[in-house]
């Protein structure tokens, strides 16, 4: 088996606030091999984010990052020079925020910001790097790309802005990419577009994608491997398919059916909700965090759960001895 | 300075208490600033000499901490160029710098005030016609102008406090302008109106209140200038006329002789300079107590 | 961008007319000015005939119309002390005080740039406040005196630089750095403030995960978006420094229009007077005008919005 191009193990992100320290991102391990798309799913403040920040280096100044190790293609990131971290940054690997609107700098043209990480890099000249930003913004579906160079991000939609950061991030080829809830800010229709355009440049350039999302139902479609975060940890991972099969977490379940299925999904019959509020990540919190809010919860889940590994990576925090079944009334 | 907030929001006022006594400079510039009022207004008890007095045999005696040789006990801080206590003229002094700055301040705030809050309130062509007067204002050039003018209607503390007072009311018309402006917007104000308030009793009732926290800031930044300005005009000879205690002058006077007796500049100026920075600091302390967020 | 333009060179041309009517009144509204040339103690006749030689007596609607139509076409009447015309005297001091002041904005930008980004970057550190408090200090010192304790330092007790006269570019270095001094504070509180908003703004993170070094960031993509206010402020400035250099010009004899401008107000020389205050106004009004076409032409959002 050759070298996953992201290994994290055991990724904690802490941020000092007023009344203590929140504990963001705790314990969080996760692999993403080469040309494979692994999906990071949850509700907003789970970490989800923080975790792809983390990986880039880009955590805001007061968070602090620790872990086992966080090798990007065998390099620990952890002990990397600024220098080499640079090196990697835009290059080897790329990331897409989740807000277009704001992520290009209002200054310069976008033909100045698609090239600058080509030229920074060292990958070719001015004319190739110009060649490289016109054939990929043709690739990310913009037209006229030519023209589109020396615009400026405020005479673009923010669709388009987002087809610009991921034509920014492929300039270099990366081995993979990072995106943070890249179709969040984005109208609903848009949406599709970018996700298929990304899982389709995945396959393309045999990448790896390490997709933010709160949609399981963009999970569903183009992920190979899913990580579902609840309160800073990964509750479960493993292969697409067998999570939503047999889901071992009753908060992956939940997720679950919360997801509007045609066949399934009628007038007047409620979507399955989860019950109860997420809790506080300040201080530190013992035992299973989901048990409050939990069905199926007992008694030991108020000590520490240990991770249980089953077949083909899929592993879950949880002590329930089988997959959950549906909450529905009257599940498909 | 365009930081400058326009609102706080009711605050408790224990709340308050804290960040007033949590702001170090906040309670250095008003004990500093309380401590040169009180030598102005009791200057005839504190002042050991007549700050007119000349004793032509006492010319140029250094302070102690100077020459400690060439030093007379009898003036603690020395004597000028005709031989008149330095320390009495510098307390004195207090006197004049305070003066000018409070009424020039006076004078400016009620003129800048009444532009702004009409600008913000009516809006419209009273709102264009106030910022033309302000960008008019603004083209003048405040030391040449002051000059010009004192040098034709004669140096004296009225026409010094006057003539500032008419070129120093921008920034109190810029601030309640755009204070007015929000204020106007907000829906006590929109009640008010609803109910049938009149004009002058909404202003008065409902927006004046809401705008002394960015009235003292703004105050407490022209009252600064103000004295900066007046030393200033004392210090070309055309503002207040001698043998009157200005700082400014002092340093004019002292000018003559600051080759071998550097000191004699150094007194006046640290005076001018503690003062302005009490008053600014008192500023930046009113601003950051009032601001809605605390200090970010 | 162009209606935006016409617009302000509009408000610019009506200010402009303002502040020359207010250059002309000020001196006859102040006081009497037959009196004030002919002296305190001068007899009425005198004083009649004063009126009578310099057209006091005509309604001041009238003599400031002349004025206006002269000096539109750049007579500006002639000054009553030296035997030259006002505008070839100013024009004469003209270079000496633009020289001055542009040497003044170079260095309050020479100190305010670094420091404001310093400040920024080491936002809440000791750095940032030391920063802030000599900002505060500098600001309360009266300038005159400033430039005093320059020319004991480094004039008389050091020697290193003349402290009068406009003779050599060495005569420019005490006043130009007390003006610069007094201007660096407000500019560098301008550049702190953009640069502490822009640093934390998404398309920062998104250049440094570019992999671009911490210099790039920081001057190419923070700076240039924090920069437009602070150079429109600089040319406020500018013409700040105008209406200053009367103080520093004189503590230091530097024989500007400033200079001029103190020389001719002590003596009475009214046009003189009139004809410095309405080229300070009119170079403020142009340089606020520039200062807003700056701003927007720096913005490509508004250049090309």
């Amino acid at each position: 088996m050759t070298t996953p191009v992201l290994d994290v193990k055991q990724l904690a992100v802490q941020i000092p606030v007023t009344d203590g320290i929140l504990h963001a991102v705790r314990d969080v391990t996760l692999t993403v091999a080469r040309g494979e798309t692994l999906c990071v799913v949850g509700e907003s403040g789970c970490g989800k984010s923080l975790t792809s920040l983390a990986v880039m280096g880009l955590l805001p100044g007061s968070a602090r990052r620790t872990a086992a190790h966080m090798r990007f293609a065998g390099e620990d990131l952890l002990t990397v020079t600024p220098r080499r971290l640079r090196e990697l940054r835009g290059n080897r690997m790329a990331m897409i925020f989740q807000e277009p609107m704001t992520s290009l700098n209002p200054a310069w043209t976008i033909g100045d910001q698609l090239t600058e990480p080509f030229l920074r890099h060292g990958k070719g000249n001015r004319r190739e790097a110009t060649d490289r930003a016109v054939f990929l913004l043709e690739r990310v579906g913009i037209a006229a790309a030519g023209r589109r160079l020396g615009q400026y991000p405020h005479e673009l939609s923010g669709g388009l802005r987002q087809r610009v950061m991921i034509a920014m991030a492929l300039m270099c080829g990366p081995d993979l990419i990072l995106a943070d809830e890249p179709t969040t800010a984005l109208d609903v229709t848009i949406q599709a577009e970018i996700l298929h355009l990304l899982a389709e440049l995945q396959r393309e350039f045999g990448m790896g994608l390490l997709l933010v999302t709160h949609d399981l139902g963009i999970v569903a479609r183009v992920a190979h491997r899913v990580a579902v975060m609840y309160a800073g940890e990964v509750v479960e991972s493993g292969p697409t398919v067998t999570v939503f099969d047999e889901p071992r977490h009753p908060y992956t379940r939940g997720l679950i059916d919360c997801i509007p299925i045609p066949a399934r999904s009628r007038p007047g019959v409620p979507l399955g909700t989860i019950p109860g509020l997420v809790p506080s990540l300040v201080g530190g919190i013992e035992g299973c965090a989901f048990r409050d809010r939990c069905a199926f919860a007992t008694e030991p889940c108020a000590r520490p759960v240990p991770v249980v590994t089953g077949a083909e990576g899929h592993a879950w925090r949880c002590i329930l001895p089988s997959a959950v079944p549906s909450l529905l009334e009257n599940p498909a | 300075m365009s930081d400058i907030t326009a609102t706080p929001p009711p605050m408790k006022l224990r709340k308050k208490r804290g960040r007033i006594l949590g702001n170090s400079g906040l309670i250095l510039a008003g004990t500093v600033l309380g401590l040169i009022t009180l030598m102005a207004i009791f200057a005839p008890f504190i002042a050991p000499y007549d700050p007119y007095l000349q004793t032509l045999d006492d010319r140029l005696i250094p302070p102690a901490f100077i020459d400690a040789e060439m030093a007379d006990p009898r003036y603690l801080l020395g004597t000028d160029n005709l031989g008149r206590d330095y320390l009495s003229r510098l307390i004195y002094g207090a006197r004049i710098s305070l003066l000018i700055g409070l009424l020039t301040m006076l004078v400016s705030g009620v003129i800048g005030t009444v532009l702004g809050v009409a600008a913000g309130y009516f809006g419209g062509r009273v709102d264009t016609v106030v910022s033309f007067l302000i960008t008019t204002r603004l083209s003048l050039p405040v030391v040449m102008v002051a000059l010009a003018v004192v040098a034709v209607a004669g140096g004296s503390l009225q026409v010094v406090v006057l003539v500032l007072g008419l070129l120093l009311w921008d920034r109190f018309a810029v601030v309640m302008r755009s204070a007015t402006m929000q204020l106007r917007n907000l829906e006590y104000v929109a009640a008010a109106q609803a109910v049938g308030c009149s004009t002058p009793r909404i202003l008065v009732g409902e927006i004046l209140p809401n705008l002394i926290p960015a009235l003292v800031v703004v105050a407490s930044y022209e009252m600064a200038q103000a004295i900066l300005l007046e030393a200033a005009l004392s210090f070309l000879g055309l503002g207040v006329q001698p043998p009157l205690p200005s700082w400014g002058l002092m340093v004019a006077e002292a000018k003559e002789v600051m080759l071998f007796d550097p000191w004699v500049i150094l007194l006046p100026g640290l005076a001018i300079c503690v003062l302005v920075l009490a008053i600014n600091m008192l500023g930046d302390g009113i601003r950051d107590v009032t601001a809605p967020e605390g200090r970010s | 961008m162009l209606r935006f333009t016409l617009r302000r060179l509009l408000l610019a041309l009506v200010v402009g007319v303002a502040v020359s009517a207010i250059a002309f009144m000020l001196l006859r509204i102040s006081g009497d000015l037959a009196i004030s040339l002919a002296g305190e103690d001068a007899s009425p006749a005198d004083v009649e005939r004063i009126r009578e030689q310099y057209g006091l007596n005509r309604p001041i609607i009238v003599q400031y119309a002349e004025w206006l139509w002269r000096a539109v076409r750049g007579d500006l009447g002639r000054s009553l002390f030296y035997p030259e015309s006002v505008a070839n005297l100013i024009m004469s001091r003209l270079p000496v005080t633009l020289s001055l002041a542009g040497a003044g904005l170079v260095i309050a930008l020479l100190i305010s740039l670094p420091l404001g980004i310093i400040a920024a970057l080491k936002r809440n550190t000791w750095v940032d406040r030391g920063a802030l408090g000599v900002a505060v200090i500098g600001q309360a010192m009266p300038n005159f005196w400033f430039g005093l304790l320059m020319i004991f330092f480094f004039g008389l007790t050091l020697g290193w630089l003349p402290i009068s006269g406009s003779d050599t570019w060495l005569h420019f270095v005490m006043p130009a750095i007390t003006l610069g001094w007094f201007s660096a504070p407000v500019l560098m509180r301008l550049t702190r403030g953009g640069m502490v908003e822009v640093m934390t703004s998404d398309y920062i993170r998104t250049a440094r995960a570019k992999g671009l070094p911490a210099r790039v960031v920081v001057l190419k993509h923070a700076l240039r978006n924090a920069i437009i206010p602070v150079v429109a402020l600089c040319s406020v400035q500018f013409g700040n420094m105008l209406s200053g250099s009367v103080i520093i010009e004189t503590v230091f004899a530097l024989q500007g229009i400033g200079y001029l401008a103190w020389e001719a107000i002590s003596r009475r020389d009214f046009p003189v007077v009139q004809g410095i205050l309405l080229l300070v106004a009119l170079f403020y009004v142009a340089l606020t005008l520039l200062a807003d076409i700056l701003n927007a032409w720096l913005d490509p959002r508004i250049r090309r919005g």
